[in-house]
């Protein structure tokens, strides 16, 4: 069912953790539909991504896409992790079932959510960005 | 590469055939290969080969030969016993009533049946998985004409009050159906005393073929045709018979009765043994369906702040197979509709996992399964966020 490259990163996650006082987190997803991830990004003064952690609630999936698109941010800016979309995270992995795609929209969805809170703490504008509609952590 | 051990613990989802089973079966593929409606003797000796596994099937359920049907399995069977009563009886009335926690054999065939007009009441269970008993007796109407209740839930093990429910059916006038798929071997099962119309089983769940089940159809059940055509099974199922299964059925089921004490006994004893070392080596567990009315080889766990699929993979790669109610092992976004109807709350359904023991399951099975559901579940909380709020929130407290 899944590829190589999924069952590489479900069964190694790159980057699972937390960072403390971390320049943005996100949160996206909800337990009732099986899947939740939170990002955490460590951006420096000179808006790059240095770090980047993830916790996820999910199937194979989910946690193969967390890993991967927390792999795909590492050292970029935060303008150039606006590419890493759902389908770049994919992609990377060499495709995920048809069933399973909304987990890479959820990936992508919880980058820009932590992308967010790193933006809106620093009062700037990151181009491309809106205001994330998935975190739960606000809507609760 | 030493090759890696397998334990199986899907046991409700099918069984290895028994060698027993298999050697029986064989010479009806090749030797005697002949259709048991032909006038030669090859063929009449097939017909009595049926005749006879028949006979031996019905015993083990305390029924009459005549009144088993022989299926292509439990799908057919259940599919058969709504639509042929809704059919036959759809001119007395039009409500049927049976539970929320059937198999979908019995649940998509029902809801088909309300697109054609009929009414169904689907009844609550309680947190265990048991249908009341009080909502079944109130659901009962003048119209009602049928009421399906399995004997034992696929899922979470839950046995039902079957003589219980087949007194009130009975009392009422209303032909009541039991699919026995999971139960059939696993519980004495005797359809005079319980009052059972109509019984629905498989052949592969009982270490027997797959393709091959039987219906049992009770002398006061008026039922038509459920396949047209020759006049086999009564000239109510036609089709020439499956007699390799046929014959493959009747061994496993005789095998199965034969020695249900003693396995269920030992089965029994291994499940507990499971569900005590889960329950009190692992934290935030808990067991679905009733700890004691339980089928002697289910166990079904939810393990909170953890998802069921990640959980199954990861036991495959140690060799060990199961299954799980979540969202992503049934292809939809909603976990399974029997833990929801216990009333598990979305994120916990999530989590399950259910064991099925078999007859070649060990104590050293059980406890490399323990063993690594202990690792595993601990690796999946430690990638959980929902974990992390958990902890963060217990410091607070």
């Amino acid at each position: 069912m899944y590829s190589e490259k999924v069952m590489d990163h479900f069964q190694n996650p790159r980057n699972v953790g937390e960072i403390e006082d971390a320049s943005g987190v996100g949160t996206v997803g909800n337990a009732k539909c099986g899947d939740i991830m939170r990002i955490y990004l460590d951006i420096d003064e000179n808006r790059i991504i240095r770090d980047c952690k993830f916790k996820t609630f999910g199937c194979g999936a989910a946690v193969a896409t967390s890993s991967m698109a927390t792999e795909l941010v590492k050292g970029k800016s935060v303008q150039e992790a606006m590419e890493v979309t759902n389908k770049a995270v994919m992609d990377a992995l060499d495709g995920l079932p048809p069933v399973k795609v909304h987990c890479s929209l959820l990936a992508e969805e919880a980058i820009h959510a932590a992308l967010w809170d790193y933006a809106t703490k620093n009062n700037i504008e990151i181009a491309g960005l809106e205001e994330p509609k998935n975190d739960i952590s606000e809507k609760d | 590469m030493e090759e890696k051990k397998i334990i199986y613990l899907d046991n409700a989802a099918t069984t290895p055939v028994r060698p027993e089973v298999l050697q029986a079966m064989l010479p009806y593929f090749t030797d005697k290969f002949g259709n048991p409606s032909g006038i030669y003797s090859v063929a009449a000796e097939n017909k009595k080969a049926i005749t006879l596994a028949r006979e031996t099937i019905a015993k083990t359920i305390n029924a009459k030969t005549e009144n088993i049907y022989f299926t292509a399995g439990g799908s057919e069977s259940d599919n058969w016993a709504i639509k042929g009563i809704a059919e036959s009886l759809g001119s007395k009335g039009n409500h049927i009533i049976t539970s929320k926690i059937e198999h979908h054999a019995i649940l998509h065939t029902c809801e088909y049946l309300e697109k054609k007009g009929f009414e169904v009441t689907y009844l609550d269970v309680d947190e265990n998985g048991i249908v009341k008993i009080d909502e079944l007796k109130k659901a009962i109407r003048p119209d009602t004409i049928l009421i399906s209740i399995m004997f034992a839930n696929n899922e979470i093990g839950t046995l039902q009050p079957i003589a219980q429910i087949g007194e009130i059916a009975r009392k009422a006038g209303i032909i009541f159906h039991t699919d026995a798929v999971q139960a059939y071997t696993q519980v004495p099962i005797d359809v005079e005393e319980m009052k059972i119309d109509l019984l629905s089983t498989s052949a592969h769940k009982i270490n027997g073929p797959k393709g091959i089940g039987f219906l049992y159809i009770g002398d006061n059940v008026k039922m038509h045709s459920f396949i047209h055509g020759g006049a086999q099974e009564r000239k109510r199922r036609a089709g020439t018979e499956n007699v390799p299964g046929i014959i493959g059925f009747a061994e496993a089921a005789k095998l199965a009765s034969a020695d249900m004490k003693e396995r269920t006994s030992k089965e029994s004893e291994l499940r507990d043994y499971l569900i005590d070392r889960v329950l009190t080596e692992i934290p935030y567990v808990r067991l679905n369906g009733d700890r004691y009315k339980r089928l002697p080889n289910n166990a079904n766990f939810s393990f909170q702040f953890i998802e069921g699929e990640s959980l199954l993979i990861m036991l495959d790669m140690e060799g060990i197979c199961a299954s799980s109610g979540s969202a992503c092992t049934s292809g939809s976004l909603d976990p399974s509709h029997v833990l929801l109807a216990i009333g598990l709350p979305h994120e916990i359904a999530h989590g399950s996992l259910r064991l099925t023991l078999g007859t070649m399951t060990t104590k050293q099975d059980i406890d490399f399964t323990v063993d690594r559901i202990k690792e595993i579940v601990a690796r999946l909380r430690n990638m959980s966020p929902l974990y992390e709020d958990f902890l963060k929130s217990q410091k607070h407290d």
